[in-house]
């Protein structure tokens, strides 16, 4: 006997992710979801924005780590904002965050005052891609010790994802890194996409991507 | 890896979508997977294998049916069926598509049994089991 279903695998995260897009949407705050892999600079390019920022816009952060709460401490010296870490051990050790984590880590959040609320993935460029977390945006940021063909071999994440980051590219002159081929495999997988080059550490490219969040968050807003 | 993950949610799906009251066992459960998820169908089936065990799903087979990537062309409005990048559209080579299908990760059905009342005497004993 055959019993007909045709329903989403995901569909209760789907379901918590959009009851969390509401809240957010109500209390006029942008999200936004920051993936990668392990080791690109996702801390860092977080630690030098929130420095930035914090002195215009109103920023939370949630970060979400398999084990320790480094970066939360790492964040929180970068500027007097809320950080929240997750660590996905105590979900099993899950490789991502899923909708209904966020939801937890965010509940203790002042939401109705803020502006931005920026969650930081676990590092990797494959589980995050699938899971949506009640986010506005999603920015994948690539390193440029990692290999100029990363989107071609991570489609999905870089398909779902609205902004590139390619980071450290203070360190181009030490490396074979080929940007155009770069640029190129993004384009591949996702035609038209945004694509910034950035150094947290000589703040090359940093004032466009502070320029993108500002613009995003005041679209929100309106 | 985040089979284990969706091996989970997908056994709450095959709970919730059986029949309340009937005692069946599912023999194999259809699975709509686009070629743009991050699933690996094999480690799918390892994870509901382990996972569904003492539940409705165990020993439940997993067939996939595999859904290929479809773009749609903002431009000349023509689809196109990707195989891997470039993203771009067949008909005219324009990069303004939209991704229309490859990302599904659906249940379509389930094929199910009932399972014989045990607690009945039964003169002619199974030997199955």
């Amino acid at each position: 006997m055959q019993i007909k279903v045709v329903r989403d695998v995901l569909d209760a995260n789907k379901a918590v992710a959009e009851a969390m897009r509401r809240d957010y949407a109500a209390a006029g705050l942008f999200v936004l979801n920051v993936m990668s892999s392990p080791g690109s600079g996702k801390t860092t390019l977080l630690q030098k924005t929130l420095a930035a920022l914090a002195g215009r816009l109103r920023i939370a952060v949630i970060v979400g780590d398999i084990c320790t709460t480094n970066d939360a401490e790492r964040l929180s010296k970068s500027a007097d904002v809320p950080v929240v870490q997750i660590c996905t051990d105590a979900f099993g050790g899950d490789c991502h965050l899923a909708a209904h984590v966020v939801r937890e880590a965010a509940a203790g959040l002042p939401l109705q005052d803020l502006d931005l609320l920026i969650v930081e993935n676990v590092g990797n460029l494959v589980c995050p891609a699938e899971f949506d977390i009640g986010e506005d945006r999603r920015a994948v940021v690539l390193s440029v010790t990692e290999g100029e063909d990363k989107p071609l071999k991570y489609p999905l994440m870089f398909q779902v994802c609205d902004v590139a980051l390619l980071s450290k590219v203070d360190l181009l002159p030490h490396l074979d890194f080929n940007m155009k081929l770069c640029r190129q495999a993004i384009q591949d997988v996702h035609p038209g996409m945004r694509v910034l080059e950035v150094s947290a550490k000589s703040g090359q490219g940093m004032d466009e991507w502070f320029g993108w969040i500002l613009k995003q968050v005041a679209a929100k807003k309106q | 890896m985040h089979e284990m993950g969706i091996a989970l949610q997908l056994i709450r799906v095959v709970q919730e979508s059986l029949p309340p009251g009937e005692t069946l066992r599912v023999k194999s459960i259809r699975l709509r997977l686009g070629k743009l998820t991050a699933v690996v169908p094999a480690s799918l089936r390892m994870c509901l294998e382990m996972a569904g065990k003492g539940t409705v799903a165990e020993g439940a087979e997993l067939e996939f049916e595999e859904v290929p990537v479809v773009l749609s062309c903002r431009d000349c409005r023509a689809e196109t069926i990707v195989e891997r990048p470039p993203f771009v559209c067949g008909t005219c080579g324009g990069a303004k598509v939209d991704i229309t299908a490859g990302r599904e990760m659906v249940v379509e059905s389930l094929e199910v049994e009932e399972i014989p009342p045990t607690a009945v005497p039964c003169e002619e004993k199974s030997d199955a089991d």
